[in-house]
Order: C-alpha cells, then structure tokens, then sequence
C-alpha cells in the first residue's frame, strides 16, 4: 500500500480551506500550518500563466527527514505515510533542515509536527480533511498499488509533475497540470 | 445628542464598569429571561449554517471531548455546499472564539466633564432606553422615522419589529451598494431579478463569461463548485477584467480589457451577434420583445471602434463572441454580484440580459434555470401598520425602478438638505458596519450626526458601535438559533441553525432582543410564542417536519412540483414585463425616460501620475466581518496593493514596501499598504481587496493591518436608474510619508 495524492492546479482557486481545514481537523495552533498554499506568476502583462498549488509533506519514499533523525522519531509508517512519534523528539530540527518541501515544524509544544495524510480519518475510510473540504474537489488522495483508487485513476488520465524530484525523495505528492 | 456624537472605543468604559457587569448580568435572570436552551444530549453534532456569509451553506458543528466546539463540516445534502464549506465556513470557529468581541450592552452617557464613554448596562436598562426614545419619535414624527439597516440573519426579526412598530425603512447595503443593478436589469428584461444564490446552471454550462467577476476569488461556495465541475467538462471560459484574476488564469479567453470600458465590449458583442446572425433565431423570435429596435441602435459598435475604447483587439471580440455562439444556449453571461461600479450599471447589466436573451439562455440548460423555493409560514399576527412615508418620499420622484430600499438612500433622508425632505432620526443597524459598507465616510458620519438615536447590533466591536447611543452584543451564529433557511434552487430546500453551546459572555440573539424589545414597545402581539424553539417548530410543522427532526437531519430538501427545471421545447411562456416578453427594447425605461436599449457612455479617466482603484475579494474573507477571526487572520492578516511593475519602477516602489495612497480629493489611507509589485494587474489601475484598515483598536488583530477602499472612495456616481452607488470612479496616487490625520 502507498498513499499518495494529486493536486489539480487547473482547479484549485488558492483559497486556503485545505490549511483551516486542517488546522481545525488536527488542532493545529493558529500561526502554524500543515499545508499551505503556493502561488506562482510566470510572463509579463497581458502574457500570463498562474499556478496555484496545495502543498504539503511529499510522503518520500526515499525520506531524507527519516533517514537523518537521530531518534528514531521520524519513520514511515503504515502506506508509507512518513509520521512522528512525539515522545521520541527532542526537537533538534534536523529532519527541518533537510526536508527540501520545508513541509515540518516545531510544534509549540516542543516537537515537530507535519502533515499526517489524517490516517485516523484513511483509517476509518475517509479522505483526509484538506481533500474532504476543497469547494473544486481539486484533491484526489488513495493508494497508488489500487489501480481503482481516486488518485491511480487520475494520475492515470492526466499530465502531472512532482516538486524537486532531482532530490530523489520520490515524493508522493503529484501536482495535475 | 444631535452632533454632539463623538466615536467611542468600546474600551473606554466608566470606572465600575466591571462591577456593572455582574450586575447586568443578574439582572438578565431578574428580567425573567431564561436563556438555557433546551439542547438535545444525544446529538453528536448540531446543524448549522453558516452566517460568515450571505450563501448560508448548512453545515454541522462537531465539539471535542471537553464539550468545545472543535470543527464545522458542510452538510453533504445541501445543494449550495455539497458538504464542503469555504475557508470562511470552516474558519467561522472563530467567530465564536474571538475574545475581542462585544460582551455586554452598552450605553453612551456623558459625564460632568462633557465626555463621552459607553458604560456597560443591563439588557433591561439598554432596552429601556431604546423604546423610550422609540416611543418619542414615534410620537413627535411618526414611526417612519425609524430605519433598520441590515445585513445577515438577524434583521429578520428586527424587520418584524420594525413593520410591527409602523415603519418600512429597512434596507441593506447588499442592494443598492452591490447587486441592486443587475436585479434592476434583469427584471426590466426578464420580468424577474435574480437574488441569491444565482440561478446560473453552471454545472451545465458549455461557456461560462465573467465580466470582472472574480469567481475563486468571490469564493460563492455553490458556483465556485460548479465552476471546478464545469472545468472538467471542458466548458470555455472567457473572463474579461483588467486584473490577471485566479479565474482569468483558469479561462481560454482572457480579456484583459481598459477599465470602465466593459459597456463597450457587451454592445460590441451584442452587434456581432446580430451582424453574423449569432443568435438564436427561434428563441428570439418567439420570446424577445424589440429586436429591431435592438439592432438598429447596436449597429454603430463595430469591433474596430470597440478596440479603440477597450482595448481588446477586434479578432479577439469576434472569436468570444463566435465562442459564445457554438455554446448557446449553454452559455452564461454571469450577471455577477457586486456590480456598483460606474454609475451606469444598470443599463451595463441590461446588455448582459441582452446578450443572455439572444443566445437564448435563459431558461435553458447551461445558462440559467428556473429557481424553486420553499416558502415559510410565519404564525398568524396583526397586520402590520401602513406607514405613511418611507425614504422614498425624502427622493423625489427619484429611483423608482429599485425594487427594493438603498442604504444611501436611508442615509441621505437623514440628512436635512434644501432638496430632500428629510426625516429619518433613528437608526437599528444590525451585523453590517455602515462606515465600510457605505462609500463617502464623511456623509455616512454626517447622517449618524443628525440622529436623535442609533443601536447596533453586532458580534464584534466594528467601527460603527463606536458612533452608538446604546449596543447590543449579539451572540454567534454558533450559539443561537434563527430563522429557518429557505434557499431558492434546482430544488427547494430548509435548513435549521441551532445553538452548539450556550452564548458566550452576557450576549443574546436577535429574536431575544427583538421580543423584548416588542414588549417595551407593546407590541408583543406580533412575538406570540415564549421561546424561538416553539416558534421554529410551528414554522417547521407547517413544512411537514419539527424542530425535533430538523435538529437530526439539519437540511431538508423538496423535489422540483413539476419537472420544468428549463423551459420545453416550444413551451409559451409568460415573462413579468409590460409586453410579455423578454424585452430587448425596455419598455419600462423608456416610461421614466432611460435608454430602452443601452448605450455606451464614457468614463473619465485617471489624471497623470493617478490610477483607478479596483477592489475586490479575497476567498477567505468576507468584506471587513471577518477581519478580526483569528482563524481566518492567519491565512490572511492584512490587504496588499497590487501594483504593475512597471508602475512600481516609475515610483521606485520596492515589493512589500509600506506606502500610503491619496485619492483624487485629497484624502490619504489612514494606515500604509504594503506594496504588493504584480504582472496581474493593467498598468493604469492598482488593486486592493476590501475590508481592511479598520480603525478600532478594540480589533486587535486586525487593527492598522492594510488600508479601507471605502475610506478612500469618496466619488460616487450614483445610477439614476436606481440609486446604486458606483465606486469604481476613484483614482490613487502614492505616497511615501503619512500624511496629516484626515478630519472625519
């Protein structure tokens, strides 16, 4: 099993529901954020594209935060959905600094947070809070190994792109172009 | 009190104020208001919908272990969310959970030293004096002089109230300051307007064309869906509006047209239409009123003179049009919503209905379908009084094709003036802060001067409590219930709002206030039932379901009476106009001596080294009544100015450099914006979204954050069809120091 999930850039409107959404779902403290939302101008006036992209933890296979952490506390878990155990971080921030996606933080709290795909919602069957909410559905989240899941399909008919794939992460997070 | 009002900070009470408090409260139980609400213990979550906004989507509120509310879902059977809330729907948490907010009556009293300061009151003492000075006008000028101006849920039961206490002067800006033209136009051309939400198939459409309208950015929760689904069909869209908008980016065609210019362009179209026989011929003939008339006065808009005005190249006018054609009738000329614009706008919205009429979609599948709604029995009351004046005897013989009441229009019959005869000496406002919502600050402050009395309703200390002789803190919509929701759509459906937790602090609903003030005012006739929950459940019964069921199911839909969503093919139709038809030719113009058919008239344009401000919306902020949630201040915490870089180079403005701008008349932003440099935006326009710069520092989150379009929007042009405020005709320039304080 491996989760992954694509981002219609040609849908999303860079509205931000999926980063209140997921800070209500996760009780993430206001001013920081699992998710987030990146907006990209290219040409000059009347010449224009705009990229809008819901960004977030790439879900690496190859995961350079876990392969750095000290502790052990960063790991891949279950789907291949790359977690933290907070009582096993001390906060050192190493896993921050070589995340190319900038995808963690240091939770108030004392340890690093970062997007967990929800899978206590996956685990009950549920998409995860960002794609439940988005008003243009641009969210397509499942299990790449299930050729029938929203995100095989999906990939399997449209273009898409990673973020940096030259890190060799092989994130999880397709971008629709 | 007449001109003796000075702004009071909600801060600034009298000693003993916290003392007072706990008084008021108690005295809230002496009054014999029993505000527990009688919540059923076994539901795991409550129905809501939302009021962070005017789309009201029906949702549900889940709250944690701790018995806090922790989330709010979109509730999956509402056909305007589909389940899914806006940014502002899911942030509206905070709402609930903003400390800044009002927390208990207030009144304006004046101390031996002649200062001003709001002292905290009993609910019983604020409501006292409320219907005492009720009662004086009443009695020395008649009820009339009484105006409730509204925005949100509440102003239905204030409504009541004031119908009940003699007076029909209610009004809300989101007409005549936002989408009164359009409803003017539509209903001059198809005998019906279109209020809320749109009736616009936009699932369906083939060709969706948004003239300035920024869909994504407006965040209109249902079309902004449909909008996501028609883009996976493949439908074309053609957006024309100066700006790069995030739906401009998303469209094959954009049109990055001269501001001001868009009557132009329509009228083009229209003659392109028509020249190339572009239309539907059938439809036309068999439904359309005044074609002839029509094509004669179009004639002279060729795509060559257009260029010349808009600046959008002939081919590209052609080839839109020739778009619109291949699609029609699955084809939608968005009326929009805000559309106070220039002054001219109800005759622009007129050749939108026009364009829409000759493509044959209105009434079809992909253009716009007929709406169905369910109707809510009240409980039988006295009648209302018939009121002897309303604003609309301050006007003239002015604006009478509005459909409904204008705010400005409230406003200006509170002035006295040579020309109008003015009368209006109180004001309810209720959930909309007047000084954003009305452009010209200074008349808005004007008229409160020349009020005897002003109550405001509100959740939050906006900027208008301030100007207040007495306020009323109003609990969320998380902790109240209110009227039920009746929304018009493919289908008919009601959703229920109910309280998730007790209210905060000592604050009630709107039905609570209006009730007890009705019995001050002896009026308690037309508040017959003792709690909201009996009066709900009556209402309720009469749709053939309870409160009970209602706070299980939250939403309830209605299947279409009959199966005519569109019209059939060849189905005779009667439009609600003078000829029957679809009027191409107004009839109703040309009766008050407007333009029947619409012509282009020129706009002035900026003055060297000024540029037009356009302002707009963001998605996760709805105007200034939000700006304050700290949810939604995290993803978004002040406006930006969105200038050309072109512009930036000339001015040596740097990105994200904090700067000031000055309008056209000297009036310079109270706080600096910062700098925000963009290809997205015409080198002759710069772009800010509205509902920023507030002045409270009661708003502590947002207090100084970005600057007020409003404050600097002091040229209306005011549209003689129907008295909409045009706001569009303002023009910056930028300033690098603050300037001295503007007197307001």
């Amino acid at each position: 099993m491996r989760y992954a999930m694509a981002v219609d850039t040609k849908k999303c409107v860079g509205c931000s529901d999926c980063v209140v959404a997921c800070q209500t779902e996760n009780n993430v403290p206001i001013g920081y954020c699992r998710d987030w939302v990146v907006e990209v101008t290219d040409g000059t006036y009347p010449q224009l594209e705009l990229e809008l992209r819901s960004e977030r933890c790439n879900h690496c296979e190859n995961a350079p935060c876990v392969r750095c952490c000290p502790t052990g506390a960063s790991f891949i878990s279950e789907g291949g959905i790359v977690k933290v155990k907070e009582n096993k971080c001390i906060g050192c921030g190493a896993c921050i600094t070589s995340c190319p996606y900038d995808a963690r933080f240091v939770h108030p709290r004392g340890y690093v947070d970062k997007c967990t795909f929800c899978d206590h919602r996956v685990k009950e069957g549920l998409n995860p809070a960002c794609v439940a909410v988005c008003p243009t559905k641009c969210m397509y989240f499942g299990d790449l190994d299930d050729p029938n899941s929203d995100v095989s399909k999906v990939l399997k008919m449209r273009k898409s792109k990673t973020l940096i794939p030259e890190a060799g992460t092989i994130p999880h997070l397709y971008f629709l172009i | 009190m007449a001109n003796r009002r000075d702004f009071i900070k909600i801060s600034a009470l009298t000693t003993g104020g916290l003392m007072l408090a706990g008084l008021s409260s108690r005295n809230a139980a002496v009054f014999g208001q029993n505000i527990t609400y009688k919540l059923p213990a076994d539901l795991k979550r409550t129905p809501t919908y939302c009021e962070v906004c005017f789309w009201k989507c029906a949702g549900w509120v889940y709250k944690n272990e701790s018995g806090e509310i922790q989330k709010i879902i979109g509730n999956d059977d509402d056909p305007a969310c589909n389940g899914r809330l806006c940014p502002r729907g899911t942030g509206g948490i905070g709402m609930y959970y903003d400390e800044d907010r009002l927390k208990e009556p207030l009144l304006r009293v004046t101390d031996s030293a002649g200062k001003q300061t709001f002292k905290p009151v009993s609910w019983e003492e604020a409501f006292d004096f409320i219907a005492q000075k009720m009662q004086k006008i009443k009695a020395e000028h008649g009820p009339e002089c009484t105006a409730l101006l509204t925005h949100g849920s509440g102003g239905d039961y204030f409504g009541r109230l004031l119908k009940a206490y003699g007076s029909n002067n209610i009004a809300a800006p989101s007409y005549a300051q936002c989408r009164g033209p359009r409803e003017v136009a539509f209903i001059a051309t198809f005998g019906e307007g279109l209020d809320s939400p749109e009736n616009t198939d936009i699932r369906d459409t083939r060709c969706l064309v948004l003239i300035g309208s920024h869909l994504g950015e407006n965040m209109h929760n249902g079309q902004v869906q449909e909008m996501s689904d028609a883009i996976d069909r493949g439908a074309t869209i053609i957006t024309v509006d100066p700006r790069f908008s995030t739906v401009a980016s998303k469209s094959k065609f954009w049109l990055p047209i001269k501001p001001s210019t868009d009557l132009a362009l329509l009228l083009t179209w229209i003659n392109v239409l028509i020249e190339n026989g572009w239309y539907d011929k059938d439809y036309v003939e068999k439904y359309t009123y005044g074609f002839e008339q029509l094509k004669a006065e179009v004639k002279k808009y060729s795509p060559e003179w257009a260029f010349g005005i808009t600046t959008i190249a002939p081919e590209q006018i052609r080839a839109t049009a020739r778009e619109m054609y291949n699609a029609s009738p699955a084809v939608i000329i968005h009326p929009g919503r805000h559309v106070t614009w220039y002054g001219d706008d109800t005759q622009r919205l007129r050749a939108v209905a026009i364009l829409n009429a000759l493509l044959g979609s209105w009434g079809r599948r992909g253009g716009f379908y007929r709406n169905e709604k369910k109707t809510v029995n009240h409980h039988p009351m006295p009648p209302f009084p018939k009121p002897t004046r309303t604003w609309r005897d301050a006007m003239g013989d002015k604006f009478q094709l509005a459909d409904l009441a204008l705010a400005n229009g409230v406003c200006d019959a509170t002035i006295p003036s040579v020309t109008l005869d003015c009368h209006i000496r109180a004001w309810i406002v209720n959930g909309t802060n007047l000084l954003n919502t009305l452009p010209d600050q200074k008349k808005t402050i004007e008229a409160i001067h020349n009020l005897d009395l002003m109550v405001v309703v509100d959740t939050m200390p906006m900027e208008i409590t301030g100007y207040a002789d007495v306020v009323l803190p109003e609990c969320t919509y998380l902790e109240r219930y209110d009227s039920i929701r009746s929304l018009q759509g493919r289908e008919g459906s009601i959703a229920l709002r109910m309280p998730a937790v007790e209210p905060k602090y000592n604050t009630r609903s709107a039905w609570w206030m209006a009730k007890q003030l009705a019995q001050k005012l002896d009026l308690k006739d037309y508040f017959p039932f003792d709690s909201q929950e009996e009066e709900l459940d009556w209402e309720f019964k009469q749709l053939g379901t309870s409160l009970e069921e209602m706070q299980r199911i939250g939403l309830r839909r209605y299947k279409r009476e009959f199966d005519d969503l569109y019209y059939a093919p060849g189905e005779t139709v009667e439009f609600m106009t003078n000829s029957g038809k679809i009027e191409l030719y107004s009839t109703a113009f040309a009766d008050q001596g407007f333009d029947p058919v619409p012509r282009y008239t020129k706009h002035e344009e900026p003055a060297p080294g000024f540029y037009r401000l356009i302002y707009g919306r963001a998605p996760m902020h709805t105007f200034s009544r939000t700006a304050n949630n700290p949810n939604l201040v995290d993803l978004m915490d002040e406006n930006t100015c969105w200038i050309n870089p072109k512009v930036a180079k000339e001015w040596g403005i740097q990105n994200d450099q904090y700067i000031w701008l000055e309008n056209q008349d000297g009036i310079v932003s109270e706080f600096p914006i910062k700098a925000r440099i963009t290809e997205r935006i015409r080198f002759d326009s710069i772009y800010m979204v509205h509902g920023f710069g507030h002045s409270n520092k009661k708003l502590s989150r947002t207090y100084g954050r970005g600057i007020s379009d409003s404050q600097l929007i002091t040229r209306v042009h005011v549209d003689p069809i129907m008295g909409g405020t045009g706001m569009r005709g303002n023009f910056v320039t930028f300033r690098f120091d603050q300037a001295k304080k503007q007197e307001l």
